[in-house]
């Protein structure tokens, strides 16, 4: 008899590194009892649901502090340390305060759609977690269509924030509307077009198999395919209206964008709302590109659903760390990044997996031999695409006027201040550029009127 | 497969609950004088810059959203229907391989109208 020196899971239900153990004794006491049915299943879906929604409602506390404090030590800053430890009393302080602020309501503004749009935000972030795999038999709902539920899903948060931003009735926040339904549209193409290469490869839309599959071939998913994962972490960080995207609320050009007439525990509502929305996703990239719940042998010590935050925490600092270094884009620039660079790339990307099924299948190869094979093509090709792709596309982008040169063929007006005082000064007044820098050189200081003179030599 | 979607819905009456909980508290601080009331019509007024808003918010926007949403219908459209070809794809083999390049290569020529006809800029 061998043992098995690394499992260390029983079948005890007081097990928690799997809580399948635990529903499954739950349901064998009910059967017990002579329960009917139903009662089993209300059970256990309702066990899943306490659970989801309170990691939820822990994420929308305990993130609200994580991402103010890793954004500000990447801005060279504190951060919140004053309440508690290491300020970790912070986010109860401000749910305190937005709970007992003046609720301020535009009178002009739609109240039941204004009322709708905080909650129908949070909605989409919490139900997406119903069909991901929280360990190998934790699934609160196994859909077979999972990833279109998620894709459903994730699409609606756009919707509510557009709903926010036309119940307000005002201008800023219709701005932040549209803007959000043009960054919804646009980029909803290639998260769409990114997932595809990845049931493409697995061959199944639900994620337990999914997850399963990576398994089984003891390999995460985004070393086959580091394309649509760059793709769909960019897209989806531009529907989630993150700092390199976040033309929705853009402070510093519509004043906050779709909330900005929402106060209290409404705005309050929409601020824990992205970050539970930031967390689904994450989630979904935990899942689908680095193998959920598990993790080669790690998952026969460590519960599944803790490696599974692991993971999504690791997913969830790279979002962080984009907010924390990029500025924000223009509007124009992002829509055309979505439409002229990652749409194509998505489209070039199907079509090359799809021939790699197909090798795979009609050649009969063993997955130790093509994956690796796999992993080297796809990385070497993602690189190439995208320097091919950036050449391609680069005389547009690379037109960049040289500074020095540009500036200095400007004609720059002279204030007042800089003119020569003396009315009888040898230089003309206003002249080309040639004459004032000679008098500027032969005077040595300002008095030909120009900060900059002709041309360098 | 019913009783898995029953499951998510269960989910959804949770979710739906979990944001009424603190916009409840929030009302019931209300009902208890704690958060102040104080309307007047400043302050219940659409915020414009401090300025007294002029016109109706719901003003005209501009076509350029429109080319992007009937862009997005039909790169949409076709997504949705490559999704059951992934998933049957290794049922079907070779015929599906081309079948999709075919589609993707009648697609490709929109794109590239769409491309000439400047439909994916901002301008």
């Amino acid at each position: 008899m061998t043992p098995r020196p690394l499992t260390l899971i029983t079948d005890n239900w007081y097990d928690i590194r799997d809580l399948s153990n635990l529903s499954g004794k739950i349901e064998e006491l009910i059967r017990d009892a002579n329960g009917p049915h139903w009662a089993v299943w209300v059970v256990s879906a309702l066990l899943g649901a306490i659970g989801i929604v309170a990691f939820i409602g822990g994420v929308a506390i305990i993130n609200i502090w994580i991402e103010r404090r890793v954004v500000g030590r990447m801005q060279s800053r504190l951060g919140p340390n004053r309440l508690g430890p290491f300020g970790l009393l912070q986010p109860l302080a401000d749910a305190i305060k937005l709970m007992q602020k003046e609720v301020l309501q535009p009178k002009a503004a739609d109240g039941l759609v204004f009322s709708i749009a905080p909650i129908a935000f949070t909605v989409p972030g919490i139900v997406i977690m119903a069909v991901l795999p929280w360990g190998r038999n934790m699934s609160l709902a196994r859909l077979d269509v999972g990833i279109l539920f998620i894709l459903a899903m994730s699409s609606l948060g756009a919707l509510a924030v557009f709903t926010g931003g036309y119940g307000s009735n005002n201008k800023y926040a219709l701005f932040g509307a549209m803007r959000v339904i043009a960054m919804l549209v646009t980029y909803e193409i290639p998260s769409v077009l990114a997932l595809l290469g990845l049931v493409l490869f697995s061959g199944t839309m639900d994620l337990a198999d999914m997850v399963l599959f990576q398994e089984k071939f003891w390999i995460p998913l985004v070393l086959v395919q580091p394309l649509p994962f760059l793709i769909y972490f960019i897209s989806s960080s531009a529907e989630l209206n993150r700092t390199p995207a976040d033309l929705a609320e853009a402070e510093s050009e519509i004043a906050g964008g779709y909330h900005v007439e929402y106060s209290g525990m409404k705005f309050g509502l929409f601020y824990a709302a992205e970050l539970i929305n930031a967390v689904a996703i994450s989630a979904i990239i935990a899942t689908v590109f680095l193998g959920g719940w598990w993790f080669y042998k790690l998952d026969e010590l460590v519960p599944g659903w803790m490696i599974f935050i692991g993971k999504i925490y690791a997913v969830y600092f790279l979002f962080v760390w984009t907010r924390g270094t990029l500025p924000r884009f223009r509007i124009d620039q992002l829509l055309a990044f979505a439409w002229k660079w990652m749409t194509p790339m998505a489209f070039a990307n199907i079509i090359v997996v799809a021939a790699e099924v197909l090798i795979w299948d009609e050649t009969g190869a063993s997955a130790g031999l093509v994956l690796p094979l796999y992993i080297a093509f796809n990385m070497l090709f993602a690189g190439v695409l995208i320097v091919a792709w950036v050449r391609f596309m680069g005389p547009r982008f690379s037109r960049f006027p040289d500074r020095l040169r540009y500036f200095d063929r400007i004609d720059v007006p002279s204030l007042p201040a800089m003119r020569a005082p003396a009315p009888a000064a040898a230089a003309p007044k206003s002249g080309s550029g040639a004459p004032a820098r000679s008098a500027s050189e032969g005077g040595g200081d300002l008095r030909g009127g120009r900060l900059v003179g002709g041309p360098r030599p | 497969m019913i009783e898995q979607f029953g499951r998510a819905g269960f989910l959804l009456i949770f979710a739906i609950a979990f944001p009424l909980i603190p916009i409840a508290a929030s009302v019931a601080l209300g009902v208890f004088r704690i958060r102040p009331r104080k309307p007047d019509p400043i302050k219940s007024s659409v915020y414009e810059c401090g300025m007294v808003p002029v016109g109706d918010a719901l003003v005209r926007y501009n076509v350029r959203y429109y080319l992007f949403a009937l862009l997005f219908v039909v790169f949409d459209v076709e997504a949705v229907f490559l999704y059951p070809w992934a998933v049957a794809y290794r049922a079907l083999g070779v015929y599906a391989f081309v079948e999709a390049l075919i589609f993707i290569a009648i697609l490709f020529v929109g794109y590239v109208y769409a491309w000439r006809k400047r439909a994916m800029e901002w301008i």
